[in-house]
């Protein structure tokens, strides 16, 4: 579903963030990616979600080639592509219920679509009593389930997810981690990236790709 | 495109100041523009006032025989530089004289002979007045064997000529560095706009909006904001133009036709500058 072939991504200013990275991740995978800060973490998610295009080499992603896809395909293929960050990036001005449905409206979704579509999503990250609150007035936990409700908007495939965990306290944490535990038993995929190797331990069955200063230095799978 | 519409009205009532900001910036670069337009339309007017003067005169020779001179009338009537070809008799010449030039009418009175040669006088039409055009159809007139000499004030016509381009020129150096700048400023405004709802723009992007459903209703917001721009233009520049009127000196409004242009520009431009400054933001993102 994804590939990497030797990709090596420099940015004009801060120089080499790849190099020669190749690696290969199945359906419904769980897939952390660890390392420093700077070590390329963040720039393959980029990469997966066609932010970005490699220097070199080439991505695939379900079937769509980073040398190829077109800008009108790059919003199509997000939409099967959903992307968490660590700072939540919910619009203020607008509800949970609000924040979620904007990702169905970008789409052109029928309106009653959207409303029972976003009723489930919320009921399905455990926030089907705080429709009409504003992010201001949730906790970072509720706000990262909010994010991860209009990630699942369109059902995607796979599920990025850059330091998703970041601002969020041990039990937050705890509860986003088995929220993308359901997600994933779903059949979705998720890259998760994340330096907190804590966090890594406590889920032993997923794949674990280790960057340094953009190198990939370790690869669960290819060790079997 | 109900959506598109609701989305752009809704950034008017979320951002009332900045929306007020880019019509009040997008009117001023206007009306600059608009008093430019009527300077322009009052010049053009003055310029084609004195131009439509200009005229060839032949005078005839007296033994001009009458069935020639009906002949070449019909010729020069039908040059295609040719507004009006009158030929005008001794008799007509010299009535004439005496109306226009009173101090000398008991000269005429007394004379026994008529002293003035028939002619024929030529009007060309709008636009075939430069003097090369005048120049040529002045030869071909004297070409006529029985045309005494042909008279057009050569100085005249260049001056009038050369004032014309000069004015020209002004009109669209000026014409254009205004527009330049309200397109710029336009631009700005709209990149403020832009700038107040980045957020909203990046996640439309990460949810997997496509461009132009991202550019639409920034694109209904210039054109609307250009409109209101044009619209605050007109009634600057009307006002300025009564108070001229009233105060300074008698000065003509332009047609309507402008007048629906320039709203129609001022539409377009809010639509290409906001157009331009949100592909510009997007392709950065």
């Amino acid at each position: 579903m994804i590939r990497f072939e030797a990709v090596s991504k420099e940015y004009p200013r801060s120089g080499l963030a790849l190099n020669d990275v190749s690696f290969e991740l199945r359906k419904a995978e769980f897939c952390f990616l660890t390392g420093h800060s700077g070590a390329g973490k963040s720039t393959i998610l980029r990469l997966i979600h066609m932010a970005d295009r490699p220097s070199r080499g080439e991505v695939r992603v379900s079937g769509y080639s980073s040398h190829k896809i077109r800008p009108r395909e790059v919003a199509i293929l997000r939409r099967k592509v959903g992307f968490i960050f660590q700072d939540f990036r919910l619009l203020p001005n607008r509800t949970a219920a609000e924040n979620i449905a904007f990702a169905l409206e970008v789409t052109g979704a029928r309106r009653s679509l959207i409303r029972s579509r976003v009723a489930k999503l919320l009921a399905q990250v455990g926030l089907a009593s705080k429709a009409e609150a504003y992010p201001s007035e949730l906790s970072g936990g509720e706000q990262q389930r909010v994010a991860i409700a209009r990630a699942l908007a369109h059902e995607p495939m796979l599920l990025l997810a850059d330091e998703p965990t970041g601002n969020l306290d041990e039990r937050a944490t705890r509860g986003i981690m088995e929220l993308f535990r359901s997600i994933n038993a779903a059949g979705t995929a998720i890259v998760m990236a994340t330096h907190d190797l804590d966090l890594v331990r406590s889920m032993p069955n997923c794949r674990v790709l280790e960057l340094d200063q953009g190198t990939l230095v370790y690869d669960s799978h290819s060790e079997g | 495109m109900p959506r598109t519409l609701r989305d752009a009205f809704a950034a008017f009532r979320r951002a009332p100041s900045l929306t007020l900001l880019s019509v009040a910036m997008i009117g001023l670069s206007l009306f600059a523009i608009g008093l430019f337009a009527v300077a322009a339309y009052n010049v053009r007017i003055v310029l084609d006032t004195v131009e439509a003067r200009v005229q060839v005169v032949a005078y005839l020779r007296d033994d001009a025989p009458a069935d020639a001179v009906e002949l070449a009338l019909a010729e020069v009537r039908a040059f295609p530089e040719v507004l009006e070809a009158t030929y005008i008799s001794r008799e007509h010449a010299l009535e004439v004289a005496q109306q226009e030039l009173p101090e000398f009418r008991a000269l005429f009175a007394e004379l026994d002979v008529n002293p003035l040669p028939a002619s024929i006088e030529v009007r060309l039409r709008p636009g075939q007045r430069s003097p090369e055009v005048v120049g040529d159809v002045a030869a071909r007139i004297g070409a006529y064997p029985f045309v005494e000499e042909v008279q057009y004030g050569r100085e005249w016509v260049d001056k009038v000529y050369l004032l014309r381009r000069i004015a020209g020129a002004a009109a669209v150096v000026v014409g254009s560095a205004f527009a330049t700048v309200a397109i710029v400023i336009i631009g700005a405004a709209i990149r403020l706009a832009i700038f107040a709802r980045r957020d909203e723009i990046e996640i439309m992007r990460l949810v997997g909006a496509t461009d132009g459903y991202i550019r639409r209703p920034f694109l209904v917001e210039g054109l609307v904001a250009g409109l209101a721009g044009a619209v605050l233009a007109l009634g600057l520049t009307f006002g300025t133009y009564r108070i001229i009127f009233n105060s300074v000196f008698q000065v003509e409004w332009v047609p309507d036709t402008w007048v629906a242009s320039g709203l129609a520009a001022g539409g377009i431009l809010g639509m290409v500058a906001s157009g331009l400054a949100v592909r510009r933001h997007l392709r950065d993102l």
